[in-house]
């Protein structure tokens, strides 16, 4: 039509609103939609608007083209500024303001209502906020709602009126999207949810050149320019974070509006629940932040170090004062790196600060860093986002996801570690560890008897049941052991080597096994109460135990156990094997080895025939030496005892020899008592012996009493050589045979104590829990 | 070598005997507490200097109360990176247990710590925290 001469910012406001409504990008607008929405925004009466249309020559072509459209923007603004509508007015109505719409439903529009409603001075301050960012986002932006977005902004600056603020609101106060926010300089409330998609709509404002009124551009725009905002911060980032910043600066001027304006108290209670939404992060600033992340930290779930994330906030041209503090409010961990969430929440408070906003004293929750999934809002901390850097609008949902993993990941350590030190916390209560150690403990003391392992292991097993009572029980064990060690251990002495060797060996064994739990008993030691310093009930269970076997068993070491008596010998020799309480065998033969002492005597007595040839008085008690001196032989302390009271008792056989039968019978029995008194001191396993002595000494015993009495004669005296040689050699082969036995048993316990470390081996890892 | 003073009082935070951080709660006289925490460096450099053999966690350690002059009492503590805080108090403020200067010298600590982490810190810097600066003003209600 006629030449239409534009400024500058009519230029671009009108270009951006038709890009607005050029939805499809076809460079002309159909008469119908937003065209029509955008004159009715206009606010002018339909007649007037028909006119324009008419007179911009759409009616004639059906749509509008650019040049109609520029037209007919040109003629909203002199209808509104109150000029005719002639086509001659399009130039010769100089300094036009920008034609204002204000959208009666649209948030833009609202937006402009309010900006145009806003006083001078705060379009004067706003623009002077943001001019800078919006040069740099029109720059990047492309989107034509983003145009429409600017001239509507410095249209509604540069109206001045807005009638239409009041009515509009209300509407714009729906915290739910920036977008919506309208600005309404008469009621900051409106404009203060505009803050809040403010950084979202800042794009828009800062793109829209020069156009201080970004009050107004930010509340119209509609949902789609935020987005093509967002594809337009493709630039520097700082000038992108103006376009973020600029919901900020407007409600800061918003709220200086609403001191204005009459509801102050809407204002004061908006301003407050705005302000959080102002720090929201849209999905698709967070996208852009989560692309800025990438480029310096690939890993999402990684951290940006401190000096990379330095540099890249210095880039923002923001005094280091205020990067610092936005650092110390982003870097919630306080590790000095940045996870993709405080990467975020950083950006965002960057691109909050250059719109103007002040930096919160403590970041918003909005900006907390997602410590844990806990967090489902979207995007916590993602305000500051840099609206400047590019950052494409698609992919909302998943840049939430990028960061709530790193945010678990890094956050969540301290929660890991508060959850690790709940976890440390319940002491575990250890059933084995205690077992085995008692185990441990009962091993090495029934390594030496057979009724030890046996007892133990029975003990273990109950033990198992519970702990406590294993616990008592064991160490009751334990301590039956000890004290059974004990009394062996006197014993040891005496016993046969190789017994003493078993036993000495299980001893150490045991010694060891305790040692790798809790702190390790002593080895078995005469006293037995010393099974565990730790627990005392067991000790006093174990002194009780113990204390009760000791009567028996503490009793026969110390004194010299009598030589079980012949007849008694045999039987309770017989059974003792049998048992598998030692202790209590040791008891049984306790009393029978007081009368066997006697017998004891006779093996020394045995013993000393042995060493001073045999006498024919003394064949009986040779007869019984050999029988008793193997077994003898183990107790050496009592051979000085013997050998005292072999004398004695010699006299006594002697004097006893007409009854040699009776003697011999008795003498041959004296024999197996002292073998049962041995096995008595060193525990189970003499007790085998002491029963082959027994059996020995017994068919010796009947051997030797079968003998008829040896002539005198020389040929008695060579028969009685003969005699005792034959003897001997009965003594010998009875002693080889009890020496095979022994060995027999040696290998028996040899095992049992293999079996029994392998156990221990077992167990052992659960001692150290 | 910072220095930290807290005082009933003042909080003087110096790096290398000169200051990085000052606070004082009560605004007058403040020049008196500004001498006073110039003095303590001397005792604060003397018990250094004696720790030096020890191991260097003794350093760590609260330095503990310096000396006390006829109204208030001078604590130290210093850091393995030999950043010296000092801390004035008024000895009205006689229940101010030695744990509880403790704790204020560990929460300084932290907090110097937290500013050291921020990449935008220059060591040696004055320190313009305002985590820095509302910590410090929390522990400063609590001591008046």
């Amino acid at each position: 039509m006629e030449g239409l001469t534009l400024s500058d910012a009519e230029q671009k406001y009108y270009s951006d609103l038709f890009s607005y409504c050029d939805s499809e990008s076809t460079k002309k607008v159909a008469a119908h939609g937003r065209v029509l929405e955008l004159f009715r925004a206009a606010q002018l009466p339909n007649d007037v608007v028909h006119q324009i249309m008419e007179l911009c020559g759409a009616t004639r072509l059906g749509y509008f083209g650019r040049s109609q459209f520029y037209i007919a923007l040109k003629l909203v603004a002199v209808a509104q500024s109150g000029f005719p509508l002639r086509v001659e007015s399009i130039n010769t109505v100089k300094d036009l303001p920008l034609p204002r719409f204000v959208a009666s439903k649209n948030e833009q529009e609202s937006r402009h209502a309010a900006s145009y409603s806003s006083d001078s001075e705060n379009q004067g301050s706003y623009s002077g906020v943001i001019p800078p960012p919006p040069g740099r986002g029109q720059v990047k932006k492309g989107s034509t709602s983003h145009d429409t977005g600017q001239p509507r902004t410095s249209a509604d600056q540069q109206e001045p009126v807005s009638p239409v603020v009041s009515p509009q609101q209300s509407p714009p106060t729906s915290p739910h999207t920036w977008r919506k926010h309208s600005r309404h300089p008469s009621g900051g409330n409106s404009e203060r949810p505009l803050a809040g998609p403010g950084p979202f709509w800042s794009p828009f404002g800062e793109a829209q050149s020069g156009s201080s009124a970004g009050d107004a551009v930010w509340s119209g725009h509609s949902p789609p320019p935020p987005q093509e905002n967002w594809v337009s911060f493709a630039d520097t980032p700082p000038t992108s974070t103006l376009l973020t910043m600029h919901p900020a600066s407007v409600q800061d001027q918003t709220t200086v509006r609403t001191v204005a304006s009459a509801t102050t108290a809407n204002e004061i209670r908006r301003q407050s629940s705005s302000y959080d939404d102002p720090w929201k992060i849209t999905d698709e600033q967070r996208q852009y932040y989560v692309n800025q992340f990438k480029t310096i930290q690939p890993d999402l779930n990684g951290f940006i170090p401190g000096s990379a994330a330095k540099e890249f906030f210095t880039k923002s041209k923001l005094p280091i004062l205020e990067l610092s503090h936005i650092w110390e409010l982003s870097d919630f961990d306080k590790d000095g790196a940045l996870t993709l969430d405080e990467f975020c929440a950083a950006f965002h408070l960057v691109v909050a600060r250059k719109n103007g906003y002040d930096l919160p004293e403590k970041l918003p929750e909005s900006l907390m860093p997602k410590l844990i999934d806990l967090e489902d809002s979207a995007d916590v901390g993602d305000q500051p986002g840099e609206v400047g850097y590019s950052g494409s609008p698609a992919e909302a949902p998943p840049s939430k996801s990028p960061s709530m993993p790193s945010l678990n990941q890094t956050w969540p350590e301290l929660n890991q570690s508060s959850e690790d030190t709940a976890i440390v916390h319940p002491v575990p209560i250890r059933m084995t560890p205690s077992k085995i150690h008692m185990q441990e403990m009962e091993l090495k003391r029934t390594g030496s008897d057979h009724t030890n392992p046996t007892s133990p292991l029975l003990v273990k097993t109950a033990d198992l049941s519970e702990e406590n009572k294993i616990n008592s029980s064991v160490k009751f064990a334990s301590g039956n052991t000890v004290a059974d060690g004990y009394s062996s251990s006197d014993s040891f002495t005496s016993d046969p080597e190789q017994i003493g060797n078993n036993v000495a060996r299980q001893r150490s064994h045991s010694g060891m096994s305790p040692d790798n739990t809790a702190p390790p008993p002593p080895p078995p030691r005469p006293q037995p109460s010393h099974s565990r310093s730790s627990s005392l009930d067991m000790n006093r269970t174990f002194s009780v135990t113990t204390g009760q076997q000791q009567a028996g068993v503490v009793a026969q070491p110390p004194a010299v156990p009598p030589r079980p008596q012949p007849s008694q010998a045999a039987g309770p020799v017989v059974h003792r094997p049998v048992d598998a309480d030692g202790l209590i065998t040791h008891t049984s033969t306790s009393p029978q080895q007081i009368p066997e002492q006697p017998n004891f005597a006779d093996f020394s007595q045995f013993e000393v025939f042995a060493a001073s040839n045999v006498n024919e008085e003394q064949d009986d008690e040779a007869e019984k030496h050999p029988e008793v001196l193997p077994v003898e032989k183990a107790s050496d302390p009592a051979s000085s005892l013997r050998v005292a009271k072999t004398d004695s008792k010699i006299e006594e056989k002697t004097a006893a020899s007409a009854p040699a039968n009776v003697s011999k019978g008795t003498t041959p029995l004296a024999p197996p008592p002292k073998p049962v008194r041995r096995r008595l001191k060193s525990e189970d396993e003499l007790r085998p012996e002491v029963d082959e002595h027994t059996q020995k000494t017994g068919v010796l015993a009947a051997v030797l009493a079968s003998q008829p009495s040896i002539p005198r004669s020389v040929g008695k005296d060579k028969k009685a050589i003969q005699a005792s040689i034959r003897r001997n050699k009965e003594t010998n082969t009875v002693l080889a045979r009890l020496n095979s036995e022994l060995q027999q048993q040696l290998k028996d316990v040899l095992e049992e104590r293999i079996s029994l470390e392998v156990q221990l081996e077992q167990l052992r890892p659960f001692s150290h829990l | 070598m910072g220095w930290i003073l807290v005082t009933s009082a003042t909080v003087i935070l110096f790096l290398q005997n000169y200051p990085l951080y000052i606070r004082s709660v009560p605004t007058e006289n403040e020049l008196k507490f500004h001498y006073m925490v110039h003095t303590s460096l001397d005792v604060v450099d003397e018990k250094i200097s004696a720790m030096g053999k020890a191991l260097v966690d003794q350093r760590e350690l609260y330095l503990g109360l310096l000396y006390p002059t006829e109204d208030y009492k001078v604590y130290g503590y210093v850091t393995n990176s030999k950043v010296k805080f000092v801390m004035v108090v008024d000895s009205s403020n006689t229940a101010l247990r030695d744990n509880e200067i403790r704790s204020m010298f560990r929460k300084l600590h932290n907090s110097y710590t937290d500013v050291m982490c921020n990449p935008f810190y220059n060591p040696g810097d004055r320190i313009q925290s305002r985590a820095f600066d509302g910590m410090v003003t929390s522990m400063m209600i609590q001591v008046c």
